[in-house]
């Protein structure tokens, strides 16, 4: 099939980026990725410089594909990351816009690839449980509800791509927060550092720029883990409950 | 106030303080609408007046209208200031427009409908509020009803106030501007409280849509019977 992409170029985070068009021959059975892989090798033939767009396992578990397609993070598709997206979910002859995230906070490194620094540093200010080392404890020693569990799994499930901060109107990064945050508060191993945590992580989060929440629920409709907006309401009780307790 | 600085400093403190305001103001809209219900009755104003009267001479409505008045202003500066500074954290726009496939449109334009509302708000306080509440004794005039009931006449000052066209399709636009505006509202004040549950969620839901409509519906319906004199 025949495709029209306008891709986002930019060569640095300092300087001013621009659309370019390609014309690229794909398979209907190539995921999104390979298209581009497709492209890279055209470019690099014609001793063009290839895009820069960020990749890694390519079966949807580690969060490194990004690509705003269509204006929608991850592509069209509901519940899939932009490496599970495949050609057929297009027609011949379409034109496809691909940009990369778009936020202060995820400042452009180079092209579609864009530094998500912002989270690992919220992850080191408080998404973490300590625990003494030591020999490994038995795991069934301790008693989790297979409710709470599978809830705490729901959330757990973020891979920490960053769609739901680029699909937010205010480039918000609640809904990863409080799935960090919704993970480690309802495990008994989340306990002791509950209330820091959340205060820890939500001062970072607003240290790095992202915006507030304002429920338009464009995040967890972009999610490619399918994340509820419920996490983002558990995060304001987490956090509010902390800030009655004086932290 | 050390403890209470967060409602101005952080992201979901802010927002926790147009959650509070909001459902202040959504109690407050119950009562205004179930007042201005009255005007229905066609009655030539008479519940209406009194109800307007108990409003004006209940000493607990009016410490609430001072609280009212601080709900209003919180609920405005914090929402103009969220608007303007959530606007800035995407510097760099997308070329790509998802559309409404994503959220509502109303709910990305809280900020719009509610600076509609505002427009309106000031315009009908110079209608209404500032007529009843500081005029000169007797300016808005009286009426004696059949039972001996001697009351300032704010029905015929709506009445006054609505045989102009452009005033009728004002509230009646800043009715639709409020219709949307509570529409993600309701339910977005529950979802900042942290209340979201599958059991529980989809009745705010639901309550949140019906108020959302029949309120300002009530209230667009006076406008345009008393122009075209359905009431008098």
């Amino acid at each position: 099939m025949n495709i029209n992409l306008k891709v986002w170029r930019q060569r640095n985070q300092n300087s001013e980026g621009r659309f370019e068009e390609y014309k690229v021959q794909a398979s209907p059975d190539m995921s999104f990725l390979e298209m581009f892989d497709v492209l890279n090798e055209q470019l690099i033939e014609d001793g063009n410089d290839p895009i820069a767009f960020d990749h890694d396992c390519r079966e949807g578990i580690c969060g490194m594909c990004s690509m705003v397609i269509n204006g929608r993070p991850h592509g069209p598709k509901q519940g899939v990351t932009t490496c599970q997206l495949h050609m057929r979910s297009f027609s011949e002859g379409d034109t496809i816009v691909v940009e990369p995230w778009r936020a202060n906070a995820f400042p452009v490194i180079k092209d579609l690839s864009v530094n998500r620094g912002a989270f690992d540093r919220i992850i080191a200010s408080g998404g973490y449980v300590s625990v003494n080392t030591g020999n490994a404890v038995d795991a069934n020693s301790i008693l989790i509800p297979k409710e709470v569990a599978d809830e705490a799994f729901e959330a757990a499930t973020c891979i920490g791509c960053g769609a739901c901060v680029s699909a937010c109107k205010n480039a918000s990064a609640m809904l990863f927060v409080g799935a960090k945050v919704t993970q480690l508060s309802m495990l008994p191993q989340g306990q002791p550092e509950r209330q820091a945590r959340v205060v820890a992580m939500v001062n970072q989060m607003d240290a790095e720029g992202f915006g507030a929440c304002t429920n338009t629920g464009a995040c967890a409709a972009e999610c490619p883990k399918q994340i509820p907006l419920s996490v983002i309401a558990n995060l304001n009780r987490e956090y509010y409950k902390a800030k009655l307790n004086g932290k | 106030m050390g403890v209470l600085s967060f409602l101005f400093s952080s992201s979901l403190g802010r927002k926790l303080v147009m959650a509070v305001t909001g459902i202040a103001l959504i109690a407050f809209l119950l009562v205004h609408c179930l007042i201005n219900a009255m005007v229905l009755l066609n009655d030539g104003g008479q519940t209406f007046n009194e109800a307007a009267r108990f409003m004006a001479e209940n000493p607990f409505i009016r410490i609430s209208e001072i609280l009212l008045f601080v709900g209003f202003l919180l609920h405005i500066a914090q929402g103009l200031y969220l608007t303007f500074d959530n606007r800035k954290r995407r510097a760099a726009k997308y070329t790509g427009n998802p559309g409404n496939a994503n959220s509502k449109w109303y709910s990305r334009s809280m900020g719009f409908l509610g600076t509609i509302i505002l427009i309106f708000l000031v315009l009908h306080l110079k209608h209404f509020w500032v007529v009843s509440r500081f005029h000169a004794p007797h300016a808005l005039g009286e009426i004696t009803y059949a039972n001996g009931d001697t009351m300032e006449n704010l029905f015929l000052e709506m009445a006054n106030v609505f045989t102009s066209p452009y005033a009728v399709i004002i509230y009646v636009l800043g009715c639709f501007s409020l219709a949307y505006h509570l529409l993600h509202g309701f339910a977005s004040a529950f979802q900042t409280f942290g209340i979201n549950h599958k059991s529980y969620t989809p009745i705010i839901a639901s309550v949140g849509a019906a108020f959302s409509i029949i309120v300002p519906l009530i209230f667009a319906i006076i406008p345009v019977v008393m122009h075209f004199g359905i009431i008098k």
